[in-house]
């Protein structure tokens, strides 16, 4: 058993909640998919994400247990459970992300530390902190070309792959998790800003936004 | 386009995502107490100032995060060689002292090098 105390950070009564692109939205607008859009934008706001930092060992351990999810060994490695909806990625030698549907959160926390028990490690959840905006469509890796100086050509960057890196003049983490679907994940605080660069990168190849 | 190896990425990245840090390997006095006031100002201030072959410690800032060390030619600016913390350069001065003889054999391969020093400065 573990001793921390851990925060739930989802209230019990109902309050609005708004993801970090609410403002973008109004103030920058989010143009409707159409038949030319070769380039779709999706946000997925509200996941739960928490950096798992310690030694891989322990941590692919208590993963498998609680999760049936292995650790990625390699740099750069990113595995999905078979629903697709739980991922953990490879950000370092000694930390991971690892993002599942929102409200699972809390009590996955607090089985790994279980799991854990004194194992010295780290787990944070820093889900209000970022949120991911996939990326589609053919022309999907042609914008991102223009964000980055990472090879993102798609014989080079192959699916389960995922990097932290420049863009934009910022950093952000950008993964593929199939073959048609690119993701970033932002930090709130700059995801207004990668969102009014993605829409004037996209505008020449009809960029919409899902609803 | 100016590339650097990250041994925890283990692969090249875009000179951008780096800083550097400073000279590698300087060990902190075991007991600052109990060191002369030589020995702890030598730690706190002063850096050595090569020509040549230089151990610098840089941090994937932009990526991993982590830091790593890379031995440095400070004249040609040619990365020699990245290596993670804790690990012993396998370049020093002192061997690389048979090296200019050994590329000089082949023409060819010192103005490629050359050419891709350049590259390195103009990034
Ligand atoms: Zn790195």
């Amino acid at each position: 058993m573990s001793d921390i105390r851990q925060f739930q950070t989802h209230p019990e009564v109902e309050i609005a909640t708004e993801s970090p692109l609410a403002y973008s939205r109004q103030r920058s607008g989010a143009p409707a998919i159409t038949v030319s859009s070769q380039v779709m934008l999706r946000e997925r706001p509200f996941q739960g994400h928490l950096t798992l930092r310690g030694g891989a060992i322990v941590l692919d351990e208590a993963l498998r247990h609680v999760l049936g999810l292995s650790l990625p060994s390699q740099p750069h490695g990113l595995n999905h459970d078979d629903s697709g909806e739980r991922s953990v990625q490879w950000l370092a030698p000694d930390e991971w992300l690892l993002i599942v549907p929102g409200g699972e959160e809390f009590s996955l926390e607090t089985r790994l530390r279980d799991a854990l028990g004194d194992a010295h490690v780290s787990i944070v959840d820093v889900s209000g902190g970022q949120t991911v905006i996939d990326i589609e469509g053919e022309m999907a890796h042609a914008v991102l070309m223009k964000f980055t100086h990472y090879d993102v050509d798609p014989t080079v960057f192959p699916v389960g792959k995922g990097v932290t890196t420049g863009f934009a003049k910022t950093s952000a983490i950008l993964r593929r998790s199939s073959a048609s679907r690119w993701e970033l994940v932002v930090r709130r605080s700059f995801a207004d800003y990668l969102y009014r660069w993605l829409l004037d990168a996209g505008e020449e190849y009809g960029i919409g936004v899902e609803r | 386009m100016f590339h650097i190896y990250c041994p925890y990425c283990e692969e090249y990245r875009e000179e951008e995502e780096f800083h550097p840090k400073g000279q590698a390997h300087l060990s902190r006095p075991e007991d600052p107490d109990d060191c002369s006031d030589e020995a702890w100002g030598d730690y706190l201030f002063f850096r050595d100032n090569p020509r040549g072959i230089h151990h610098e410690m840089w941090v994937h800032a932009q990526g991993c995060r982590k830091f790593f060390n890379i031995t440095r030619h400070t004249v040609t600016y040619e990365i020699l060689e990245t290596y993670k913390m804790g690990e012993q350069p396998t370049i020093t001065a002192e061997t690389n002292t048979a090296r200019p003889a050994a590329t000089a054999s082949s023409a060819d391969d010192r103005a490629a090098t050359e050419v891709k020093g350049a590259q390195g400065v103009q990034a």
